[in-house]
């Protein structure tokens, strides 16, 4: 619940929301939102007097019982983790992506219909494309990511006789720069594409609501000022001057029952 | 075999803003509508957890399911088509309220010079200045009498804007129903170096709303908040104008309205002159229906539109070989991948915040609002400076030079996400007699019906106009004050990896010739005079403006033709 917190920005910008609104809440509302919102509003506010539902006798305070594999071995998560943290570095701006589990957050995505390409067409036959045609294979995304994973331990034994996790940083870029460019002699490999798909991944891992497993306490939105999901921006839409606001999750959104 | 329903009056397939509004006007009259839409219901409440970039934009929630059925596509006639597998270039609506749910509301009616775009060509340049294989023709319909039209659909959606509009646009006969979006500091600098150089800057029309909106059916709206999570998102506050927060509801209330949802039209039936009904498949049960109808009113999109007219053998398929023919015909798109990035180092911007029509254009250089006569295209570009909420995954911007990946790029996204404004155009697209719709003869959807193919590339007509509204993107943020500017002012080939935006046009396109046009000016079909099609598949090309404005024009006057067909019967023209 967003109530406990310090700030409370979303019931806040509720209540800002309705006085802006300016709608009479008798009046006929044939298709707008007005009375859901006034509902949740008012159902929030007799929350805030009662006690905090499932708040004692959960978890030890910094275990994540979400940090666990859905389909990765251990192997490629490491690997996973090492390469995405060389993509995206922890820096004197903040965490990089390890420290954000953006690990987990692909390892998640593997496990969930966009890894097994639920939602796309995979009908055959399947032919050799040009590239303004897009993706054509039958391999799906959790098969790339766990492929390449593989391959780039196989490239870093063959070329450094250590697995990708133990060497050098400077190492593993050039690994990663090797597969970004299809320079890695790897036959049956499709590296590049491989690469692509894991970078872009790292990224989502980086930004996406926490609650996908990556983004750690939003520290990925708060390096950009990214104020996450706020109810409202009416106040500081014209505004001159950059507002910085604490950045609110999905999570602060949710009503618990 | 099929289960065979009562006839109705009425029914519609697809129920989007099309469905919607011809829905709503119809049962308005007294007149029983059955409307079939293949996706899902869905409310405002379905979006009290909409703010969610992975899910919304990178996912697709909203969109068309692929698995079931994609579009194939092929650069030219040469190339073997392959399924759009993935999404890319454009996004498909599915579900109660199509892609009228996920739309940014960025709200243009075409311009005069649009709907007599090949007689106004001639009449300034001569019939040379048409290139050989460009099929620009007049609409048979035009601005002005499309334009009371105009009015309803913004009285209806509650359209706001400025009352002084530019005099290079059409005129208005009544202002828009509400004021104008606020404007971000972004917009004005826009406005500023516009006016600095002669240009007319306006806010851009918007269907997210500026204020509190009750309209003439009732429909009392709240207004937008700006929240940034807009395109390809549902409005949670049900202050973007869509299907559902606006047209649906009235239908609803007569009681006259039966919307069917998952109901997957496959087949419009007919004797060869005129449409019995269509057949659907109930896709949670598999049960096949067929619901005979006096009036069968297409409303799926361009890709079904075309599609379902193909499948059925109903009017004739277009022949590019011969030039032939008239279903998928003048297949056009948008031009973009014209403009400027200005960076400014000193200063940073609240890019995260804003509206899906939030932003200011100009439209100098769009139309014939300028002199084409040493130019080797036609028509341009609406220019834009949008604020449409950037959000962290989908937004990477550095300056050009900067590597993929690793530290420097963490660094400069980092620094950037926030110091960048864009002044973009928005290409209008012209068509070819390469460019179309048909049948793909190997690929399959989910009911073993044949995909719908399409063969699109972008010409010389669209790089050069791209380098040529570049120019005037940079033009503009040169004087916006920032540090540094960048521009883009190349496009290659047609690819359909990369999002560009869902304004796909053409395929049944409107005329007043029954040979090579597929609907009259009432969207009544030429070939079956109780069919009556409508959407951007009737535009002959596409505008240097989003499409929504004119087909909400359309299914206006589509309306009003299905009403004049059920008094009197007969052609309509
Ligand atoms: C991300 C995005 C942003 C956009 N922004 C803008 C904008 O700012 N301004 C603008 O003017 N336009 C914009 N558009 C375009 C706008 O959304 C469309 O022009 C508009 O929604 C088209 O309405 P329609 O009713 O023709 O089609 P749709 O809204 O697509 O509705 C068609 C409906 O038909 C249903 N259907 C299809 N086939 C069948 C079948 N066989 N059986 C049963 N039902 C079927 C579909 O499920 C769908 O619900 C945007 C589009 C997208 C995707
Ligand atoms: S930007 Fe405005 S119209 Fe768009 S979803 Fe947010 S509140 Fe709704």
């Amino acid at each position: 619940m967003a109530n406990d917190k310090p700030n409370q920005p979303q019931d806040e910008s509720r209540r800002r929301f309705l006085k802006y609104s300016g709608t009479a809440l008798g009046g006929v509302v044939l298709g707008g939102v007005i009375g859901g919102l006034v509902g949740s509003n008012l159902k929030q506010t007799e929350k805030e007097t009662a006690p905090e539902p499932g708040k004692s006798g959960t978890a030890p305070e910094n275990k994540d019982y979400n940090q666990a594999l859905m389909f990765f071995n251990q192997d490629q998560f490491l690997t996973a983790e090492a390469a995405a943290e060389r993509l995206f570095p922890k820096d004197d701006l903040g965490p990089g992506a390890k420290e954000l589990g953006v690990a987990f957050f692909i390892d998640h995505q593997m496990a969930s219909a966009f890894g097994t390409n639920a939602r796309d067409y995979m009908q055959p036959p399947y032919y050799k494309a040009e590239a303004t045609q897009g993706y054509q294979l039958v391999f799906k995304r959790r098969e790339l990511i766990a492929l390449g994973l593989d391959a780039m331990n196989q490239y870093s034994n063959t070329k450094y006789q250590k697995p990708f996790v133990e060497i050098a940083p400077e190492e593993q870029d050039a690994v990663l720069t090797a597969f970004e460019t299809d320079k890695t002699e790897i036959k049956d490999v499709p590296s590049s594409n491989f690469f692509a798909m894991f970078l872009n991944l790292t990224l989502e891992g980086a930004y996406a609501d926490p609650l996908y497993g990556g983004n750690r306490n939003m520290a990925g939105w708060k390096m950009r000022n990214f104020p996450g999901n706020q109810m409202s921006y009416t106040d500081y839409i014209e505004k001159e001057e950059f507002v910085k606001l604490e950045p609110l999750s999905l999570h602060d959104h949710l009503e618990l029952g | 075999m099929a289960t065979k329903l009562p006839k109705v009056p009425v029914v519609i397939v697809g129920m989007g803003w099309v469905g919607g509004i011809i829905a709503s006007e119809l049962t308005k009259a007294g007149i029983s509508v059955v409307g079939l839409e293949r996706g899902k219901s869905r409310d405002t409440q379905d979006y009290y957890h909409v703010h969610d970039e992975l899910r919304y934009a990178s996912r697709y929630e909203l969109m068309q399911d692929l698995s079931k059925e994609t579009v194939s596509f092929r650069n030219t006639m040469k190339m073997r088509a392959l399924p759009m597998r993935t999404y890319g270039s454009f996004l498909l609506g599915e579900g109660l309220g199509g892609a009228g749910v996920h739309w940014n509301g960025q709200y243009y009616r075409f311009l005069p010079y649009d709907f007599e775009i090949y007689s106004k060509t001639v009449e300034r340049y001569g019939k040379k200045k048409i290139p050989e294989n460009m099929t620009i023709r007049d609409w048979g319909i035009t601005y002005e009498e499309l334009e009371p039209y105009f009015v309803k659909y913004e009285q209806m959606a509650g359209i706001s804007g400025e009352t002084e509009l530019p005099p290079n646009i059409g005129k208005m006969s009544k202002p828009f129903a509400t004021g104008p979006m606020k404007k971000s500091p972004g917009m004005k600098l826009f406005e500023d170096a516009a006016k600095k150089l002669g240009y007319h800057p306006y806010v851009i029309p918007s269907a997210n709303l500026s204020e509190p909106y009750k309209n003439p059916d009732g429909v009392e709206r709240a207004p937008c908040q700006y929240c940034g999570y807009c395109e390809r998102f549902g409005c949670e506050y049900g202050a973007k104008a869509d299907p559902v927060v606006t047209v649906l509801p009235v239908a609803k209330q007569t009681g006259k309205l039966d919307l069917r949802m998952h109901s997957n039209v496959t087949q419009i039936i007919h004797d060869g002159k005129k449409a019995t009904g269509v057949t659907y498949v109930h896709t949670p049960t598999g049960e096949e229906y067929t619901q005979p109808a006096d009036i069968v009113i297409l409303a799926g999109y361009l890709f079904t539109n075309v599609r379902l007219l193909l499948l059925s053998k109903l009017g004739k398929p277009y022949n590019p070989e011969t030039d032939t023919g008239a279903v998928g015909r003048n297949y056009a798109y948008q031009v973009n991948g014209a403009s400027t990035s200005a960076f400014y180092e000193d200063r940073e911007f609240n890019l995260a915040m804003g509206a899906g029509a939030l932003g200011s254009s100009i439209d100098d250089f769009n139309g014939d609002n300028f002199d084409h006569s040493d130019l080797k295209f036609l028509h341009g570009a609406n220019i834009r400076f949008t604020q449409t909420g950037l959000r962290p995954i989908q937004y990477q911007p550095v300056p050009a030079g900067t590597p993929k990946w690793g530290a420097e790029f963490k660094k400069a996204t980092i620094h950037n996400s926030n110091r960048v404004l864009s002044v973009a155009g928005q290409g209008a697209s012209m068509p070819n007699r390469y460019h179309y719709l048909d049948l793909d003869p190997e690929y399959k959807d989910a009911f073993g019906q044949p995909l719908i193919r399409m063969t699109f590339d972008f010409e010389d007509q669209d790089r050069e106009l791209v380098k040529f509204i570049a120019q005037k993107t940079k033009e503009i943020a040169d004087q916006m004050g920032g540090t540094k500017t960048e521009i883009h002012d190349s496009i290659k080939q047609y690819n359909i990896v990369p999002y560009q935006s869902t304004h796909n046009t053409g395929g049944t396109i409107m005329g007043s010739d029954p040979k090579t046009s597929v609907v009259n000016n009432y969207l009544q079909m030429w070939d079956a005079e109780n069919v009556f099609i409508c959407g951007a598949s009737n535009f002959p090309h596409n505008s240097g403006y989003n499409p929504t404005a004119t087909v909400g024009a359309l299914a206006y006057r589509t309306a009003e033709g299905v009403q004049k067909y059920l008094d009197k019967g007969g052609s309509l023209v």
